[in-house]
This record gives structure tokens, sequence and C-alpha cells, in this order.
């Protein structure tokens, strides 16, 4: 083949500080959102499995409408609407952070209603036989349990939004795939840019997945 | 807040409804923003359903392919589902629209590049289908892994061969157990259709993002276009319902809903 002698790959070598910061905001935006994400769920689901009506109901609702509409279609709503209630406009690196967070939480929510259905309802009993509030129950209780049940679940989640932060594309946010199509425009060298970035976005998924694999055969033994 | 920086925000909240926009015409030519709209919605629905075709057909073959007892074909089924699964959608989107076209041989390559009909369309479709093929090979695998040893056992034992024990036995239950799944990756299949905005296909989120920037009337193009998804998501979940108790055995699995 013809092809392989007319790829240049040595355009890579200068452009990669440049690349380096797009992969920066890629793990920023991906870790914030993790993070956030896991927080705002686990609130969701303790709203859905709340007695009190209204707020699940509002917790259901808000985490069936996030997963019937395109993330893209997310993205675009929030980079329209946040400056239209703040007032002023808002970067779209920092639209990409309220985003994701606001997203994943209704992803990690189900996750996390999953696992907090998953421990049995005896522990609860137990939490509350010591004397334990409800808050107290679910912190020192059901959700370590919870969350140590789901551990897998959640990364593989993690590794779904490491991929799909590459939508922030739309509103223009500097990730590592637009810092490898700016790259690419500079040294006119598209072809190669979107291949190392393919490899580098394979790479650290497959290695987390791996990862995902191990920590499920550890947890499955300890079960 | 200060005075000013609060009239300000009122100012901005203040926003200029108008529900008529969908029937005024565009900036530039006889249309309407409805008739985009229109144009958008027929595009998803046809790289939806067309990509979803491949998926279902490649996905079945690869997933079956991961439970046959031959190494060489597990292997290979996996590094592809593997491959798909790591990358991005929109990465892949990239690869098949910029990349895929520089390795094939000269001519079609020119072809590709120059003659190719609705190019777009194509490399969306079939992007789109594989990437998905991946995941329902995942879930052809989990539903042939989930029934009883005893089952090939049966169809071997009663003559028939490998092909037709998977063809008779086999892959008929294993799809009615992944009804279920296979229903959240046709309702993601319409989702997942809105990356193709990003190599110019003109469907539904590429009209949304057009609309928005010619009619500066983005809540009501948004609120149009997310009313639009919602109904191609209701519609798909119905049509796997009914699919569901449609193929149901009696006595076999259950879904009381």
């Amino acid at each position: 083949m013809s092809f392989f002698a007319q790829l240049d790959f040595t355009v890579l070598a200068p452009s990669l500080p440049f690349l380096w910061t797009g992969l920066l905001f890629t793990a920023k935006l991906t870790f914030i959102a993790m993070v956030g994400g896991i927080l705002l769920g686990t609130l969701l689901a303790l709203a859905r499995l709340s007695p009190i009506y209204t707020l699940a109901i509002m917790a259901t609702w808000y985490v069936n409408l996030m997963r019937s509409i395109p993330l893209l279609m997310v993205i675009l709503w929030f980079f329209l609407v946040i400056p239209l209630i703040t007032g002023q406009p808002m970067g779209a690196e920092n639209s990409a952070i309220v985003t994701f967070t606001a997203f994943e939480a209704a992803y990690y929510s189900e996750i996390m209603r999953a696992g907090i259905q998953s421990v049995s309802r005896g522990q609860v009993w137990a939490g509350q036989a010591l004397g334990m509030n409800y808050r107290q129950t679910m912190s020192y209780i059901v959700l370590p349990q919870a969350f140590r049940n789901m551990l897998p679940v959640l990364l593989t989640q993690t590794i779904i939004l490491f991929q799909d932060t590459s939508l922030v594309y739309a509103i223009g946010a500097k990730d590592l795939l637009k810092a490898a199509e700016i790259a690419g425009k500079n040294y006119n060298r598209p072809v190669e840019m979107y291949i190392f970035v393919a490899l580098i976005y394979f790479l650290i998924c497959f290695a987390l997945s791996r990862l995902v694999k191990h920590l499920n055969s550890r947890i499955s033994i300890i079960r | 807040m200060g005075r000013r920086q609060l009239s300000h925000h009122f100012d901005n909240m203040n926003y200029h409804w108008n529900w008529g926009i969908f029937l005024e015409q565009v900036q530039a030519g006889e249309e309407t923003y409805l008739d985009w709209l229109i144009t958008g919605f027929g595009w998803t629905v046809a790289v939806s359903l067309t990509a979803w075709t491949i998926a279902l057909l490649l996905g079945s073959i690869i997933g079956t392919l991961r439970t046959v007892p031959s190494i060489k074909l597990t292997v290979l089924a996996s590094c592809y589902v593997e491959l798909f699964r790591n990358i991005p959608l929109l990465v892949q989107m990239f690869l098949w629209f910029f990349v895929v076209p520089e390795l094939l041989p000269h001519n079609l390559s020119l072809w590709v590049k120059q003659d190719m009909p609705a190019k777009e369309f194509f490399t969306a479709v079939l992007c789109l289908g594989l990437f998905t093929s991946a995941r329902v090979a995942e879930q052809v695998r989990a539903g042939v892994q989930s029934l009883p040893r005893g089952q090939q056992f049966a169809g071997l034992a009663i003559g028939l061969s490998l092909t037709q024990t998977y063809r008779y036995i086999l892959l008929p239950m294993a799809f009615r157990i992944i009804i279920p799944p296979l229903t959240s990756e046709f309702m993601n299949i319409f989702k997942n259709s809105s990356v193709a905005f990003a190599i110019g296909v003109f469907e539904l989120t590429f009209q949304a993002r057009q609309m928005q920037e010619d009619s500066e009337q983005g809540i009501e193009t948004y609120l149009a276009v997310t009313a639009l998804y919602f109904i191609c998501a209701f519609i798909a979940n119905r049509t796997m319902a009914h699919i569901e108790s449609r193929t149901r055995v009696p006595g076999f699995i259950t879904n009381d809903k």
C-alpha cells in the first residue's frame, strides 16, 4: 500500500504539549463530573427512594428526562440556558463541567439506587435498632456497602463518561479531540492526528476496563 | 449582586419568546424553519434505522462467535468488540470520515472523496452501525451464555449440527431473553445518531444548531428538537415492547408489567 509511505507521524512531536493541555482538560472534566456526578447522583437516588412523594417524583422526572435526551442536546441546552439565567456569558469549558456533572448525576443515581437496594433491609433495621437516625443509618451502614457493591459499575460508567467528554466538541471546548483537530489543521496533517488521538482514547479506556474486570473478580471473591 | 448587575440580569431573563418562529422563513431561502426540522427528523430516523439493521445483523454474528467452541473465532470477535467499545463515537465518526478514505486504494479513495453520493449519510450509518453492533454483540453473548449448558448438549444429542443447534435452539431463546437490553440499545441509537452532525449529516442536532444560529430563538428550537427525540425514543420503546409481547414463549420468560 502506498498509503503508509505518505503518513508522517513526525508532526506529532511538536504538537505533543498542545495535545497534553487538551488531555488535561479532558481528564479534569472527567474527574469533576465523576466526583460531582456521584455525589449528586447519590442524593438523587436517596430522593427517589425517599418516602416524601413529591421529592421522589421530582428526582424520577429529572433522571428520566436526562436519560431520554441525547447528551449533545443536553450540552447545547446548558450552553444556551446558563447565560440566560446567570446573566453573564460562561466559557465553553465551565459550561461543559456543569453540564457533565448534572447529566452524569442521572446515570450515577441509577447505579447508586441499585446499590442501595442491593443492601439487605436487615442492615437498615440493625441500624435503627442501634438507635441511629436516617442520616446515620445511610452514611455509616447503607451507603458504604452500596458504594462498594457498585464500584465496578460506577467505574464502567466513568469510562463511558470519559469517552463522552469528546462531545464538548459541539460547543468548542478545547479537550483532547479539539486539540487534535486544531493541531491537525495547523500542520495540515489531520489523518495522523485523528489516528493518534483514537489510539490515546483506546489505550486509556482499555486499561481502565481491564482494571474494572480485575476489581470485579476481587469483589466477587470477597462476597 | 449590585443594582446594575441585577438589571442586566433582568434584561437577559427577559427572553423574547416567539412560538411563531417555526412558520417563518429562514434567512436565506424559501424554506421555513419547520421544513428544516422535518428534514432533520427524517435524516435522524433514516440514519438510526439503517444503522440499527447493520448493528443487529453484525452484532448477532459477532456475539454468537464469542460463544462458539473455537478459540480463534472467540479471540477475533473479542478484539472486534474491544476496538469499537473503547474509542469514543465522535472519534470513530472522524476516523471513518477523514482517515478511512485515505487508507483505500487510490481510485476508490478518489471516488469516495469526490463522487460518492450521500457520503455523509453512508459514513454515519456505517460508523453508528458498527459501533452499535459491538454493543449488540455483548448482549447476544450474554443471552447465549445465560442459557443452561444442557440446551446445547440436547441439540447436539438429537443429531443437530452446531449451526443448527444455534439456529433452532440457542439463538431463538437468547434473543427473547435480551429484548430488554436491546430495547435500550435501540433507543440509544436514536440518541447516538446526533453525533452524525459533526460530519455534516443534516439530522436533528445539526438542524437545531443551524436554526438556533439563524433564528436566535434557541429555547423554542431546542424544545421542539428535544420533543422530536422524545417521540423517537417513545416509538422505539413501544415497538420493542410490542415485539417482546408477541414473541413471548408461554410458560417461559415472564415480564408482568
